[in-house]
């Protein structure tokens, strides 16, 4: 829609747009910016939004002196697995929501929803205690284990996938799955040789939000990783630079520039489709 | 929904799209198994779990196996009712989320129809600003905005001072109960508005253009039309994204734990959810927690049954 719009009002409009841009945007610069001064400046009482000596020395303590490499290496290994789990659960769940008509559909989809829209911090307490339980007899996925974070993450994630996935799925005309019947492929094969390929765009976005779903989680990471410190995540590494003495603010922003970057990247590179997908987790 | 076969009718004519075909309800059986798998284990058992600690008085010793189980019924529910910080925190839930609700949803809302009205430069150059706050990861959005506001090292108190208010000097965002909430407030709405401002948006241009150039004909303003044309027609969009900002703003955790130091000066700033989180793993009182998280999982089961009717007038097919 491009309503009639006068031109200075039209003017004034965009010059207000890009303004409001500029304020949106701030606090990410100002977080690459302080990542990027030198400590003097950092800790400075007089902080100007320039720095004429950039240096790269925040980043290196944050890489070097806490570990926060493993730290990040910990949230990409448990955001990937849950991606590629949630990713083959979801779509196969998508197609028998979408393609297949049993009693109970309509039953799970609602299902499906309330479990989208439920409290599951309010779970973290009998998760914790599952958790407990689950390392008694496989340790990798209990308490102070990458893989518990996997879980719970696999577990709150799903119901978003399929919910997303199934507006995909849905789009991919029944003409098609009829005529590769009578071409004699089996069910199997129409599954992963044309159903896969054509669902792949929504295959991207959606591991996309399943990735940043994951890498983003503080809670679980704090509360399930309670004392092996070479297992904790991103977020919890970043919080070590918050001192009772003094925040170390160059690394704490370093860090969380380190934190946003894949994020960004991911959003940059899918967000037409991310904005038709959540459009269309919205709108159905 | 099923459409019953005819008799009479070969069943190799049915259309696939409607009718149940044979074996449907196995493969689909089959490929829901992994999800059923982990959504039963994960979420279904641990919300019954949780319903059941809550009737138990679950301490330190009873998870450790050192003290027998004390079954309260609904001992813990009495207790916390009973108690006024209770009430306290969930006031302060409700009161911020609508807050955040509300920012959000005006923030969004204004910034949609502004980028309906400007040209393709400008807004692209809003919507990559609102990509990066939405990208930024909560914890990462926290502790840029904490720094910003800091008492000593923070811009906006300098700005402040040289603009003149020389009470900012070494002023604390985060000491006073209403300007930590108020605070924590800015930055959710910083980063929950771009969702808003794209969804409203993508229905702005989805309205047919000739409406728009009706209301124009009759020359109605632009406050007009968006009160009389645009409105009611987003009417549907509006009611979901108000009911996603409100489940997504009650259960809020991460930025309050984070920038108010896990519930404020003396739990001034506690939430529901930090709250919960606090009475089970600071005080070891996983049922009085457990009692808490029931509490917040039945609010918001409320608040997502009038979101299933939203959905259902809208004409989502279930």
């Amino acid at each position: 829609m491009k309503l009639a719009v006068k031109r200075p009002h039209r003017t004034v409009a965009e010059i207000v747009t890009v303004l409001i841009a500029i304020v949106v945007a701030f606090p990410l610069y100002w977080m690459v910016l302080t990542a990027l001064k030198p400590e003097g400046e950092v800790l400075s009482t007089s902080p100007r939004p320039w720095t004429l000596a950039p240096t790269l020395d925040s980043f290196r303590r944050v890489l070097d002196v806490q570990n926060f490499g493993r730290y990040f290496l910990n949230s990409v290994v448990v955001a990937l697995i849950v991606v590629f789990f949630a990713l083959l659960c979801a779509f196969l769940a998508a197609i028998a929501l979408t393609r297949f008509r049993f009693r109970g559909r309509t039953v799970l989809l609602v299902m499906l929803l309330v479990a989208q829209m439920a409290p599951v911090e309010a779970l973290t307490i009998p998760l914790f205690f599952v958790m407990k339980s689950v390392g008694d007899v496989a340790p990798a996925f209990g308490l102070n284990h990458l893989g518990s974070l996997v879980l719970v993450h696999l577990a709150f994630g799903l119901p978003f996938a399929i919910w997303m996935l199934r507006g995909f799925v849905a789009a991919v005309p029944v003409e098609l799955e009829e005529a590769a019947t009578l071409d004699g492929a089996s069910r199997f094969r129409f599954t992963w040789q044309v159903l896969f390929p054509l669902v792949a765009p929504g295959l991207v976005a959606t591991s996309v939000l399943s990735f940043i779903h994951a890498w983003n989680d503080f809670l679980f990471a704090k509360t399930f990783i309670i004392s092996a410190s070479e297992q904790q995540t991103l977020p919890l590494g970043i919080l070590t630079f918050f001192r009772p003495d003094q925040n170390d603010w160059g690394a704490i922003m370093a860090g969380s520039t380190l934190m946003t970057i894949p994020v960004l990247i991911f959003f940059v590179l899918v967000q037409r489709r991310l904005v038709s997908g959540l459009a269309g987790a919205v709108k159905g | 929904m099923t459409h019953q076969v005819m008799v009479a009718e070969p069943v190799h004519d049915v259309p696939a799209r409607q009718g149940k075909r044979r074996g449907d309800g196995w493969a689909a059986a089959r490929y829901l198994t992994p999800t059923l798998l982990i959504l039963g284990g994960l979420l279904g058992y641990p919300l019954y779990q949780l319903v059941l600690i809550s009737l138990f008085d679950y301490g330190q010793e009873q998870a450790s196996g050192g003290a027998p189980l004390e079954f309260l019924g609904l001992g813990n529910y009495q207790k916390l009712f009973g108690d006024p910080q209770f009430w306290t925190v969930l006031t302060q839930t409700v009161g911020f989320a609508a807050v955040c609700v509300i920012g959000t949803l005006a923030v969004g809302g204004a910034l949609a129809v502004l980028a309906s009205r400007v040209r393709a430069v400008p807004r692209m150059i809003l919507f990559l600003a609102a990509l990066g706050a939405w990208a930024t990861p909560a914890v990462a959005g926290s502790t840029v905005w904490m720094f910003l506001f800091d008492t000593d090292f923070g811009l906006v108190n300098e700005v402040l001072v040289g603009l003149g208010f020389d009470g900012m000097a070494n002023y604390s965002w985060t000491y006073d109960k209403f300007v930590a909430f108020g605070l924590v407030a800015a930055q959710v709405i910083w980063c929950s508005f771009p969702f808003v401002m794209v969804t409203l948006y993508a229905g702005i241009i989805a309205i047919p253009k000739e409406i728009l150039e009706a209301a124009s004909l009759d020359g109605a303003s632009t406050a007009r039309t968006v009160r009389t044309v645009i409105l009611p027609l987003l009417r549907p969009l509006l009611v979901i994204v108000t009911i996603q900002s409100i489940i997504w703003d009650f259960k809020l955790f991460t930025q309050i734990y984070v920038m108010t130091g896990g519930g404020g000066v003396a739990g001034n700033n506690l939430v529901l959810n930090v709250y919960a989180y606090q009475k089970a793993f600071a005080a070891s009182e996983y049922g009085m927690g457990s009692a808490i998280g029931v509490v917040m999982t039945v609010l918001l089961l409320a608040v997502t049954l009038v979101y299933l009717r939203a959905l259902r007038r809208s004409g989502e097919p279930l």
